[in-house]
């Protein structure tokens, strides 16, 4: 006689699957692999200052992809950022030709990026209008706003000591940039995931009205999320406006766009509810190291995009192609 | 994942490939543009590359990024310096942003020009203009001149009253038109870059000076706009349009003859001399200083100014005998 047991099992999958199934592992794998094969491929490519230099590539957009990463696996989403960068390095042009020193340019270069946080906040938050729609409109706006200051000119001749943010390197090959973006990950990591405040996060992710009436108040967290990252935007601004040595309109074109790929490609679900701070870092490393590697080879850039293009889709029909793989067996 | 394990044995093949040509040469020199797919940069990696097969130990890195931007240019130049190229030539997306980068790469030993879009003076060691303000001047008027022996009325149709360029350039020509016997330069009008109003303007042209027998206009939007209003009132023959024009835009009005010659540097010459200059100052043949006289081979040699800029040469003139050969290019 068959007897059928009727209790729950403990987990759907083996916990080999699990692994499998692991964004983060899939990227650590992805990212190692990369690093030996341009190992191989590049006789350049195991350099530390080379390596050191490939950084920059990565950390502003990560700095941003953090708070980003909290922010869309609450469901929303911010486009404005690369504009936020725009209008708070011109602020900060705008500062230095009043004579202000570095330490009032940082002061200027946050204060913006809250400030402009703080606009889409409301717009979302309080007024209750789609992000997506929201952080277009003001994505047009910041950036406008640099284009009527600055037109076809630059502001230049930055103090050499606020060079450093940029430029600076803090001990050896380590860049002021690449450390702040450790500690910056750390941060975020334990925001997310060791506070009472990441689970809220994720529980509006998953489930905004469920959260509303378990006693969340999800639009202030909203709030703080957009405030979040445009304060990120503005600490990359000084960071790139700093490396750049100048500040022109166009300054950090498109990388919202880079931003978003990068937190799409570390895992977090574009819908919300999940995704790893982990995650967002070895996307980081992923887009950097395929970047220089390509660039070593000097590879068109169009073939890089053609790359991180397939890695995006491979990592999000991965899954998806896993569990139907699952079912049919 | 599978997708993944497939590609990179794929990747590490091709970049073998890559890698073993690019150590095959002697001086490896990067010509670096705004963007690649450009037509008028592609064209400027063919004389980079004619360079190359004529100084023979020399491999070009032609290379850019995807879109115009200065991040995306100082990835490159991160990529280059990290694999120690000789030389960096580059057409600049941006004056000033590139320069931190640049100096880098300069400091660790990397000789850097900048051509065509320069990079500000502490940036690089020398940038070479593709034509000078009185060389552009003199040509506007020598091309109207050459077809008119005679002499006669001619007009310029230029874009806004404020254009930076266009005002130095109509300047320039004005000094030098008593060079040219009987050419008497009847009206200024401006037609800001505007296809719509340039039309128009060429119209009143013609209307205003019956006896009008050229237009000459220094600006891409105004001569296409000049050639068809000419076109269409039937003038062609009697009036030549001329100026400043791409190839591709005005293959068609050179073919009906409203257009019978017209300039724009050439950008087969420019890759060429970029290459030239930067061969010759990273082999130590020529110091970049202010009066240094430095060779680009076919094209003679570069006078340096005191902001370590030179001019290539005069625009390169385009006509019936070799448009075909260029519309195709820019």
């Amino acid at each position: 006689m068959n007897l059928k047991t009727r209790s729950l099992p403990d987990r759907l999958h083996s916990p080999r699957s699990q692994v499998f199934k692991n964004w983060e592992t899939l990227l650590f794998a992805v990212a190692v692999s990369i690093f030996v094969v341009n190992s191989f491929a590049s006789p350049y490519f195991l350099d530390a200052w080379g390596l050191s230099d490939a950084t920059f590539n990565f950390t502003e957009k990560a700095m941003i992809a953090f708070a980003m990463a909290l922010l869309i696996i609450t469901g929303e989403i911010d486009l404005s950022v690369a504009s936020i960068i725009a209008l708070a390095s011109t602020a900060m042009g705008a500062g230095l030709q009043l004579g202000l020193g570095t330490t009032e340019l940082v002061f200027i270069g946050l204060a913006v990026g809250l400030l402009c946080g703080a606009f889409n906040a409301v717009l979302v938050t309080v007024l209750g209008l789609p992000s997506i729609v929201v952080t277009i409109g003001t994505m047009s706006l910041f950036r406008g706003i640099s284009y009527i200051v600055l037109g076809d000119q630059a502001y230049r001749g930055y103090p050499p000591d606020f060079a450093f943010f940029g430029q600076g390197y803090v001990f050896w090959v380590f860049s002021f940039e690449l450390v702040l973006f450790a500690v910056l990950a750390l941060i975020y990591g334990i925001l997310l995931h060791k506070t009472n405040f990441g689970r809220t996060i994720y529980a509006i992710g998953n489930n905004p009205t469920g959260a509303l009436f378990s006693g969340i108040r999800v639009q202030r967290v909203k709030f703080i999320l957009f405030l979040l990252t445009g304060l990120m935007s503005g600490v990359a601004a000084i960071c790139l406006t700093s490396r750049l040595g100048s500040t022109r309109p166009s300054i950090g074109a498109g990388m919202e766009l880079e931003v978003i790929t990068m937190v799409v490609l570390g895992g977090v679900n574009i819908l919300g509810g999940s995704g790893t701070i982990l995650g967002v870092v070895l996307a980081a490393f992923v887009m950097g190291l395929v970047t220089f590697g390509f660039g070593l080879l000097n590879v068109p850039g169009i073939v890089m995009s053609i790359f991180i293009g397939l890695l995006l889709i491979g990592v999000i029909a991965l899954p998806r192609l896993w569990k139907m793989f699952l079912n049919r067996r | 994942m599978n997708l993944i394990k497939q590609m990179l044995p794929a990747l590490a093949v091709a970049a073998t490939l890559l890698t073993g040509a690019v150590q095959a040469a002697d001086m490896r020199i990067a010509v670096v543009v705004k963007a690649l797919g450009i037509g008028f940069f592609e064209a400027a990696a063919k004389g980079a590359e004619e360079a190359a097969s004529e100084l023979g130990d020399v491999e070009i890195i032609y290379t850019g990024p995807t879109d115009t931007t200065a991040e995306g240019q100082i990835e490159v130049i991160n990529a280059l310096i990290a694999q120690r190229v000789d030389a960096i030539a580059i057409s600049a997306n941006d004056t000033d942003a590139l320069v931190p980068a640049l100096k880098k790469a300069m400091a660790r030993g990397i000789t850097v020009i900048s051509w065509d879009s320069g990079v500000a003076a502490e940036g690089r060691q020398m940038h070479l203009n593709p034509s000078s303000n009185p060389l552009i001047g003199n040509m506007i008027v020598k091309l109207a001149a050459d077809h008119l022996p005679e002499g006669g009325d001619v007009a310029v149709l230029s874009a806004s009253s404020t254009a930076t360029n266009q005002n130095i350039w109509i300047d320039e020509m004005n000094k030098v038109v008593g060079n040219y016997q009987g050419i008497n330069v009847v009206a200024t009008v401006y037609g800001d870059d505007l296809a719509d109003k340039s039309y128009r303007e060429a119209n009143g042209l013609m209307q205003t000076y019956p006896n009008l027998k050229a237009i000459i206009a220094p600006t891409t939007v105004g001569i296409v706009a000049a050639a068809q209003a000419v076109a269409d009132a039937g003038k062609i023959g009697q009036i030549n349009v001329t100026g400043l024009a791409l190839p591709s835009e005005m293959a068609g009005h050179i073919a009906s003859g409203a257009s019978k010659s017209f300039a724009i540097w050439n950008p087969i010459d420019l890759g060429y001399s970029a290459t030239m200059l930067a061969y010759n100052l990273a082999k130590g043949n020529a110091v970049a200083a202010p009066g240094a006289k430095i060779s680009m081979g076919r094209m003679g040699s570069l006078t340096l100014d005191e902001k370590t800029e030179g001019a290539m040469a005069d625009p390169f003139v385009y006509d019936a005998s070799n448009i075909d050969a260029f519309k195709t290019i820019f």
